[in-house]
């Protein structure tokens, strides 16, 4: 089996019964996060392409027997 | 303590002819399960399933119900001729379960193997979509890799995990079932509709959770229970239990898929460990399951039996800690890769699920479908119950990738990849090698014509000049490796060889 040294996760803080302060996002993922907001006009786009074009027939149509 | 273990995933798939609404879901169920079959050159019913060993009325608290009294879809062992169910090369079984093609991926060791096993069962519905929609004058058969049609019905998504029998089942309910309230906010799918039939309208976590209605209990396909007592070990039963685990959905999202996965194998390892110390029993965990599941904001509070009160987030917290702990403290710093990858994934998420949801959507399939919805929500001004957004909440899942808006997100690179296409590709034909899955697949792919029959814990020869059936029983889960049987299957031209060298080795 395969070992490894273990970079301890970072953990949070002490257990709170408050709602939990939301910490700053790092710039890294807020950067991310930006592009991805940026992006979503044109996947919407593309996404109004590929759609089923009778929306409600097709939710109509989409019958399931019940399984497990 | 790992979170590498004898597992599996087992996924019904949703099943539709465009414009047929009343098409025979079990004949379509079977068409697909046959066009498979014939398109890897097999004959569909010549390796059949073994059912000796199926016991799907044995409880795991210690008694059986009466086979008279059970409910007809709970009697899973008779076969009906109708039905199509094969075993495949990849040691994985597809087949016809009730009114859906479900493959049920090989046994494997390890979270990423099973998300890599269960993402070839895609391809392999895929392969199925696509030749039967070249079947002239049909309409062909769209499949849909979700958990609810959004109008009553349920279809399941079953991991399976291999346990030993000496774990008392009551340990196993009381500190799973905290954990299955929350795990849903890491690995719910997504789902427009609230209530089993959609009657309210609005999006929330998970596929399945409103159709959990009792906490511990034997059946599958009605009054779902959080913890299933199934009892069909498929392997040496005083030794070993299969956990059947029916309450997740079907992840798309790699990540949501090795946590699913990852996190509740290193919970079962604390429990058989009996090192969860801190007891989370939830108050009313039915109710909870649904009001954490209609939060996507997540902060809804979770009421624990002593009387504290914590968001879903911060009761995962409380798992991941003594997880962290435990290894810390048994294993110094040093533990497996695997085991490693899911406490950063794990410890990652939780992070950013806390600061906002919303941050995952590269990672978990309920936030990534989320983003998509709100993005039509925010540029068309559509209400929850649009027939639009439902539409995109079916279509989401659906197989083809010109047509399963996840496939194209993940083709736009907004989803985040941990298996590779050639990865997933050679395991649509290739089984796991270190369990076995190996030899069940390696027989299939070698001696097709010899085999009468095959099962989770046998493979049945049928050799040319003998009478008898030979019957190999495989109730060991991790004998029959490549490193176990390997050289011995290459070195056997037919099954005749393979027998004998089988039982000179004395296996």
């Amino acid at each position: 089996m395969p070992s490894q040294e273990h970079s301890r996760p970072q953990r949070r803080d002490e257990t709170s019964d408050e709602a939990p302060a939301p910490a700053a996002a790092s710039p890294e993922a807020t950067a991310r996060k930006d592009a991805l907001d940026d992006d979503i006009d044109s996947v919407l786009d593309e996404i109004d392409g590929v759609l089923e074009a009778n929306a409600e027939e097709f939710v109509r149509g989409f019958v399931q027997k019940g399984g497990q | 303590m790992t979170v590498r273990r004898v597992m599996g995933i087992e996924t019904e798939y949703g099943i539709s002819v465009p414009g047929d609404p009343t098409a025979n879901p079990m004949l379509l169920s079977g068409s697909v399960v046959n066009a498979y079959g014939s398109l890897r050159g097999r004959r569909v019913g010549r390796a059949s399933w073994d059912y000796e060993d199926e016991m799907p009325l044995r409880d795991a608290r210690g008694f059986e119900i009466d086979r008279a009294h059970a409910d007809a879809s709970q009697l899973t062992d008779e076969e009906d001729p109708t039905l199509a169910n094969i075993v495949l090369t990849n040691g994985a079984r597809l087949y016809v379960d009730h009114a859906h093609p479900e493959y049920s991926s090989p046994e494997v060791t390890s979270p990423r193997a099973a998300l890599r096993w269960d993402r070839a069962g895609e391809r392999i519905m895929l392969e199925s979509v696509r030749r039967l929609s070249s079947v002239p004058g049909t309409a062909g058969v769209n499949l849909y890799k979700n958990n609810t049609d959004g109008k009553g019905a349920s279809y399941g998504t079953h991991e399976n995990y291999l346990m030993p029998r000496a774990t008392p089942f009551s340990d196993i309910s009381r500190h799973l079932i905290p954990f299955f309230v929350a795990r849903q906010v890491m690995c719910g799918a997504g789902r427009v509709g609230i209530g089993q039939d959609s009657a309210t309208s609005g999006f929330q976590i998970a596929q399945r959770s409103d159709f959990f209605e009792v906490e511990v209990g034997l059946e599958t396909t009605l009054k779902r229970p959080i913890i299933n007592t199934r009892d069909e070990p498929h392997a040496v039963a005083d030794l070993y239990r299969r956990l059947h685990v029916i309450i997740g959905d079907a992840n798309q999202c790699d990540v949501a898929s090795l946590l699913k996965m990852g996190t509740t194998s290193l919970v079962l390892a604390m429990i058989e460990s009996q090192t969860l110390t801190v007891d989370l029993s939830v108050r009313k965990p039915v109710a909870t399951l649904h009001a954490v599941s209609h939060d996507p904001s997540l902060q809804t509070l979770v009421e624990l039996r002593d009387g504290r009160t914590m968001t879903a987030v911060q009761l995962l917290w409380a798992y991941f800690e003594q997880a962290d702990s435990y290894l810390q403290a048994r294993h110094a710093g040093a533990i497996d890769a695997d085991t490693a990858e899911v406490m950063s994934r794990w410890s990652s998420v939780l992070t950013k699920l806390e600061r906002d949801p919303m941050e995952c959507a590269r990672e978990i399939d309920w936030v990534a479908k989320l983003t998509l919805l709100q993005g039509y929500r925010d540029r068309d001004g559509l209400e929850w119950s649009d027939h639009r957004l439902r539409a995109i909440d079916i279509q989401w899942s659906d197989v083809r990738p010109e047509k399963g808006l996840f496939h194209r997100l993940v083709q736009r690179g907004r989803i985040e990849s941990l298996v590779e296409d050639e990865v997933v590709e050679a395991a649509i034909t290739n089984p796991p090698e270190d369990t076995r899955a190996y030899f069940r697949g390696r027989c299939l792919e070698k001696y097709p014509a010899e085999i009468a029959a095959a099962s989770w814990d046998s493979v049945i020869f049928d050799v040319p000049g003998q009478t008898a059936l030979q019957r190999v029983p495989m109730l060991e889960p991790l004998r029959g490796t490549r490193d176990g049987v390997g050289d011995l299957i290459d070195r056997s031209p037919d099954a005749s060889t393979l027998l004998q060298e089988l039982a000179a080795a004395g296996r």
